[in-house]
Order: C-alpha cells, then structure tokens, then sequence
C-alpha cells in the first residue's frame, strides 16, 4: 500500500501549489481522494470528526440503486426477447439490457463529470461527489432505446442549468436527475413517451405493443398484469422504475443508513395511497371516472416510476425541504400530486417527475413556514417575557 | 425540589484513554501565561512593564472598553515578557514565578453579610471578575450589567473531561462560599446543574436553583441548561462560570488571597500518565505532561471545543482539561467506502460502529474526508437538544443576515453547543468558527 502511496505523490507532484499544473489540482485530488481518505488533520474546532464523509454517504446511494440498476437490466433484455416470442435465459437478457445500459452509464459519466471537473477547476474547489449519483440515476429513469446523444444533452442541461448556474452542488433548486429527464422528455417528446419505446426494439416489431401499464390504462385498455407482476418489475417502462422490490431493498439500505430520509419515502407513500383511495371511491360518489382513477390504490404505489422517484429522487436532501416537519409536508404533497398528475392528466399518464419537480420548486416555501413557526415561538416567548415584567 | 432536565437528542462519545480518579500535586510551573486571546473580544491594556514586581491577584492587563474588566497575577514574581504579535498585538504576558508565593491581601468579606455593590465591586475589582461569561456571545462579563441569572454546570459531558465532583470534593466549603458571593450579582437566581445519577454534596449547596440533569452530551452544556430554564431573549443579559472558579472566588472572600490554583486532569489515549495534577491558572504544559508519545495533539481543553497547543505552550486560562490524542495524518485506502473502516466512530449508519453502542474508541485527528458543500440535511438535529434549527442558523451566520440570526436564536448559542454538529456533520463545515464568526458579527452590530 505504501508504494502506491508513494506513487501517487509522485504523480501529485506537478500539481502541487506553485507547480505549473496548480489549477488542473482538484481534477487529480478527486481520483486521488477515491483510492485514499487523504492525511487532512482538524484545523479549527472540534479536533475529532465523525467517520462519515460525503463521498461515503454518495457511495451508500449508489449501492442502495444496484439492486434496481441490475434488474433493469435483466427486465430491459427479458421484455425484449419477450416480444419477439422467445424465452430468453437469465445471462441473455441480462447481456442485451447491459448492452444497452452500460453505454448510457458511460455516456452519462463521461459528460457529467467532465462538466463536474471543469467547473471544479475553473472554480477552484474540490469535485463534489454529488454527480455520482446524479449521473447513475439519469441513465435509469430513461427509456431504455433513447439514443446516447440525447442523453449526453440531457445531461449537459442538468448539469448546466439545473446545478451549476445555482452555483453547483448543495445550491441546485431542482433534483438534477430529474432536470435532465424533464429536459428530454419536453425537448423530444415523441422518443419519450407513446407506446413503442419502453420496450427494447420494439419499434421494429409491428405486432406487439410494449406500452407500460399506466399508458394502456390511459387507453383505457385491459391491463395483462398481477400486482405480484407489478411488484417484482417484469413489465415494461423506464429502466430502473419497475421492480418495486428492487427498489424496497435500496430503500431498506437509504433508511437504515439514514442516508435517506425515511419521513419523506413513509409520508410520499401515505400520500399516494390517500389519494388513490379517495379517487377509488368516486364511482360510490356518484363519479365516473377513468381508467386510471378506478386503478386500485395499492397498485399505483408499484407501477410506473412513483416508487423510484419516491425513493431516489424526492429524498434528494438538497432539492427536498430541510426542516424536519418540512419534509413530512413534502413528501406527503409529493404523494398526493404523483397520483393526481397521473390519473387526471390526459396528456402524459405518469405524474412522480412533475410532481416531485413541483414540490422541488415549494420545498424552499414549506421551510420557509416551518422556521417562521421557529421564529414565532421564539417572539412571543419574549412577548410574553415582556408584559410580565411590565 | 430540583428541576429536573433530560436530554434526549445529543451523543455521548465514548472514548479510550480515560483518566483514574487519583490525584497528584503537579511539578511547579516555573512560569505562567495569561494571554488576552482567551477572554474573547477583549483588548487589553498592560498596567506592568516587563521586569515588574507582582504579587499574586495583582493587575497585570484591563480591558481597553472597561477597566473593571481586570486580568490579575495567578503568581508572585516577576513579569518577564510580554509576547506580541502583528501590530504590536499582546500575545502573552508571560511571568515568572517566586519559589514561595506572597499574595496580595484582599480582605476577608462575608459575602451573606454584605451588600450587593459591594460584592460586585469586590469581585470585579480585585480581577475575580474575568471567571464570569456573559450570553450570549461568550465574552467577558460586563461589570456594569446585572445579569438575570447565573449559570453554573458542575456536570461536564463533554467525551473525557473533567470530574466537578472529584475536583471540588476538597473545596465544597470555598464553592459555598463562592456561590453565596454570586447570589449578590444577580436579581435571579443561581443555578447549578448537576449530573442527576450521582449522589453526591453538590446536591447539598445551598443559595441556589438546582437542576438535576441526565441524558447524553450536550445535557451539561451551560447553554443546554439555560435554554431549558429560563431561554435567552433579545436584550437579556446571563452570566457563566466554572465550578472550580466559584471556589477561587469562594477563597478568595474567606482568606482574602487569590489562589489560583486549578485542578487539570490529563486524559486521552496519547497521554502516559492519565490522571489528575494540582497546578496553577496558565501553567506549563511541560509542567504536568510528561513524556507523550510522538505524533500526538495536545488539547488544553476537550477533544471537542478545546484548543490545540504546543508542547512548550500554556495551559488556556479557563480549561481544567489536558487531552492527547494521536495525529491523524495518515491515508486510509479505500476508507469511504460504507461499512469500512468500523473502528472509526461514526453517529451515522454508514458504518456498523452503531452495532457496538459501548464501545470506547480511540480516536486521532484525521478529518475523514474533506471539506465539501452542505448537501446532507436531518443530521445537525440529531444532536442539537435545543429549539434551534442548526443548520439554518449556520446558513444565516454564513451569510451575515442579522435579523435572520436574531430570529433564529443566535443568543441563546456559544460555540460549544455546535460541537457536536461540527463533529457529525458529513460536509465537514467548520460550525464552531461559523456560529463564532455570527456571534462576533452580532456583538459589532448590536452589541
């Protein structure tokens, strides 16, 4: 270990303060720091520090989405070779789906760290590890024949618009994976929706339709499968969104490492179901309502990508509310509008990105109203201090 | 009948390298320290000239704002050097100290038989008045306000400090005493927190309020205490001190002598000889340490809020506490990774350090990690027991919004209650310096 300590330091050495390539410096300490946690020593105040650091909390994420990330895979190639009428074996479908993925992965690492990096050095601080999980994520909640340039633009738009002109990570407004998708999904409707691209090829074949559920229940067609199905992901849609199972375990790891804030997946979840409930029940007031309203409650918590965003996406703490009651305030909105958009909606029938992306957008106004509370409390304690001494 | 505290929100660290409860009457310091630098803000004016006489409680610097704001000798000797720094700032007033110490006479006062101008004179007179703190902004007390309370913590939670109990076991009479000085200061009462397990005579003191206190660090925090008692306001003025300073102030009306003596417990897993000294305010370290291993940090104060100094330095005026730890300047390989590394503590689950609640750590000075912008939220409030919101007063200081650190509670903060934020936080922001930096932002625009 030490040799390559010393190698290191060797290679370190030109970029080193007063050597020439000083600026290219956060560039090489961001691949230094992934092999070692540097030698820093505390400077100023507390002279111990806690072992977790923002590399490992980014790290623990992308752990908690390989369950999903390799059933994406398998799904991707399985309902591929399911529409041609073939019976693939496990390795088969796998390899198809990383066929198409892993260039995606790549694709979206490539330009989103480079962007990363520049900005890094161009601004002279360290490269947060934020697009770690940003990059992983955009690949994922993509359709799975989307072309790769289209990612690489989705991902130059997160990146620029969506974080650094906030003035990058920790400032960024809305979740950037997100961005990117909603970048892609209004600047090339017709690759991101309809009912030809959330299964492999499938444009290629005439006969069978690949739609995912929520568009055939838009449709109002029959839908071919069991909540156990929806549950364990074998349908079609968005790579990483339909194995709800997947999605549970990387949930259980974000939980109980707290790296993710169980108040907002419980409250998000609360507030989906309440409102699948309440439009379930308006045929008994009276209301007709469509396809997707009549939906059983319990199964809009497992199709499409409300699981996903649910999980992934609105537990995102920078873009998320961060008070405490804040985000049970808005994981339940997220909830609640998820369902909404997506049931009443005629134009698009998936409602998580929106919706999260909307409540991105409130997240800053219910803190707002949560610390005033704070303020509130604090005025009167005063208030009432001062008539008494008066 | 006792108010009784428990805290549930905060984080006991349990660390190796305690210290046996033993106590040792440390080698003489042949010089002390006093250095400006440890009474916040204050801005001091020498009364002496290098070479001067003194005898031990005479005036050695005021403060430039209020010159009942006196700084005195804890020694008799001789004034050998005042260190000072860019633009002739005072550093340290360094003085040499007689084999065999004469004090200056006071005066025995009975402060129950006295009036309060007249206790209040005596202790700022006669530079007692240094041991009191004013909250909010952690500074020296101001001779001229009447504070509405005074705030004592005989209960240190902090990870291996200091035994008020075992320290002031031998001194319950002049802490008495002390006290019974301090009730004349105030229109409100005295409070004295202590640890609610014990059964000790700390529970036996009369003259003052108090409060029982249980439940993880920061429970004995001053600030925690206050803020469960009677919570800062806008305008408010509460004062501060140290139990063992109560006794110096104690002594000081019974015998009329300034014995500046300070009990220090050396702890930490770098320290050889862990274990209590008897010394003198501002001593040596060399004095008491001996001999610690290399590559080790030495703390005049606790792992968490005290303050790095040198072997040949001194010990910081207020701390009661000597701790060394081992530096951390070491790489670990592949040490983000979640769930390695499990002998390095962490308060969050990113490590199974939380499988093992009783474990004792032993910890260095590594940062484990680097600094990086504020992305994680949630955490801060896991260990801040106060109706605070941390982060968002951290986001105000780092701003220099003054009405938004008013509105949030910057008065009812010091440094020290953000500790442990410092200590768990993810993005490694330095809160301490952030909440001091607010507080002195506040104390020039409010004052």
């Amino acid at each position: 270990m030490n040799w390559i300590r010393q190698k290191i330091d060797q290679i370190k050495e030109p970029f080193e303060p007063g050597n020439k390539l000083e600026k290219y410096r956060p560039a090489i300490n961001a691949l230094d720091t992934f092999l070692f946690v540097p030698d820093h020593t505390t400077k100023k105040g507390a002279h111990i520090r806690d072992a977790v650091d923002l590399k490992r909390t980014m790290i623990t994420v992308v752990l908690a989405l390989i369950p999903a990330l390799i059933f994406g895979m398998w799904n991707g190639g399985y309902q591929h070779y399911v529409q041609l009428g073939v019976e693939p074996t496990f390795l088969e479908a796998f390899l198809h789906g990383a066929y198409k993925i892993v260039p995606m992965i790549v694709v979206s690492y490539a330009v989103g760290l480079g962007l990363e990096f520049a900005f890094a050095i161009m601004r002279g601080h360290e490269v947060n590890e934020g697009y770690l999980v940003t990059g992983l994520l955009i690949p994922m909640i993509m359709p799975i024949d989307i072309p790769l340039w289209m990612v690489a633009l989705s991902v130059i738009f997160a990146v620029l618009i969506g974080k650094e002109a906030f003035g990058g990570t920790g400032m960024n407004i809305l979740n950037p994976a997100l961005t990117a998708r909603a970048f892609a999904f209004f600047a090339y409707p017709t690759y991101m929706s309809g009912n030809k691209i959330w299964v492999s090829e499938a444009s290629t074949v005439d006969t069978i339709s690949g739609e995912t559920i929520l568009g055939s229940l838009a449709a109002n067609k029959e839908v071919g499968y069991n909540t156990a199905e929806m549950f364990t992901g074998v349908i079609p849609g968005s790579i990483a969104e339909t194995s709800t199972l997947c999605i549970a375990v990387g949930a259980l790891l974000l939980v109980l490492t707290k790296v993710g804030s169980w108040r907002i997946i419980l409250s998000g979840i609360l507030g989906a179901a309440a409102m699948g409930l309440l439009l379930n029940a308006l045929p008994s007031m009276g209301v007709e309502g469509n396809g997707l309203t009549n939906f059983p409650w319990y199964n809009h918590l497992v199709v499409g990508g409300f699981a996903f965003g649910i999980v992934f996406m609105a537990t995102d703490p920078v873009s998320a509310a961060q008070t405490m009651k804040g985000k049970w305030i808005y994981g339940a909105l997220i909830g609640l509008t998820a369902i909404l958009i997506r049931t009443l909606n005629p134009a698009y029938p998936e409602g998580i990105m929106l919706s999260i992306l909307l409540l991105n957008v409130f997240a800053p106004t219910i803190d707002h109203y949560v610390i005033e509370g704070n303020i509130k409390k604090r005025k009167k304690r005063l208030e009432t201090k001062s008539v008494k001494t008066a | 009948m006792p108010i009784d505290i428990k805290i549930k929100k905060g984080l006991t660290l349990k660390l190796k390298g305690e210290a046996e409860n033993s106590i040792e009457q440390a080698q003489k310091s042949k010089t002390v320290a006093l250095r400006p630098s440890n009474f916040h803000s204050l801005v001091p004016k020498m009364v002496l000239k290098e070479g001067a006489k003194l005898k031990a409680g005479d005036e050695v610097f005021f403060s430039k704002y209020s010159d009942k704001t006196r700084v005195v000798s804890p020694v008799s000797g001789t004034l050998k050097e005042i260190k000072r720094g860019a633009k002739r700032k005072i550093l340290s007033v360094i003085i040499e100290a007689d084999d065999e110490l004469s004090y200056k006479d006071f005066g025995v006062m009975d402060p129950l038989k006295s009036n309060s101008s007249e206790v209040k004179d005596r202790i700022f007179s006669s530079g007692l008045g240094v041991f009191l703190n004013q909250r909010p902004y952690n500074i020296p007390a101001d001779a001229e306000d009447t504070p509405k309370a005074i705030y004592i913590s005989a209960y240190d939670t902090a990870p291996l400090s200091a035994d008020y109990e075992f320290i002031l076991k031998d001194k319950a009479e002049f802490f008495q005493n002390g006290i019974n000085a301090l009730t004349k200061l105030t229109g409100g009462k005295v409070y004295l927190g202590v640890d609610k397990q014990s059964a000790s005579f700390l529970k036996d003191i009369e003259n003052v309020e108090l409060i029982t206190v249980s439940g993880p660090h920061p429970a004995g925090n001053v600030g925690t205490l206050i803020h469960e008692t009677e919570p800062m306001n806008r305008g408010e003025r509460v004062w501060t001190i140290n139990p063992e300073d109560v006794a110096i102030i104690g002594e000081q009306f019974k015998t009329g002598k300034y014995n500046a003596e300070r009990t220090v417990v050396v702890t930490g897993t770098a320290a050889k000889h862990r274990k209590y000294f008897k010394t003198i305010i501002g001593a040596e370290v060399s004095s008491i340490l001996k001999d610690q291993e290399d590559n080790s940090r030495i703390i005049s104060g606790n792992v968490l809020t005290g303050e790095k100094i040198e072997e040949d330095g001194y010990i910081n005026f207020f701390s009661n506490t000597l701790t060394v730890i081992p530096e951390g300047n070491e790489y670990r390989m592949f040490g983000w990774l979640p769930f390695k590394d499990n002998d390095i503590h962490s308060a969050s689950k990113t490590s199974l350090s939380w499988l093992f609640p009783n474990k004792k750590y032993e910890v260095n000075t590594n940062l484990n990690g680097e600094e990086r912008a504020l992305v994680v939220t949630g955490e801060m409030e896991e260990v801040m027991p106060l109706d605070i919101l941390p982060m968002q007063l951290i986001k105000a200081c780092m701003a220099g919004d003054i009405e938004k650190m008013e509105n949030l509670g910057i008065y009812e903060v010091v440094p020290e209650d953000f500790a442990l934020v410092e200590y768990t936080n993810t993005s490694k922001i330095e809160a301490q310096a952030i909440i001091r930096n607010g507080l002195d932002i506040m104390i020039t625009e409010v004052g």
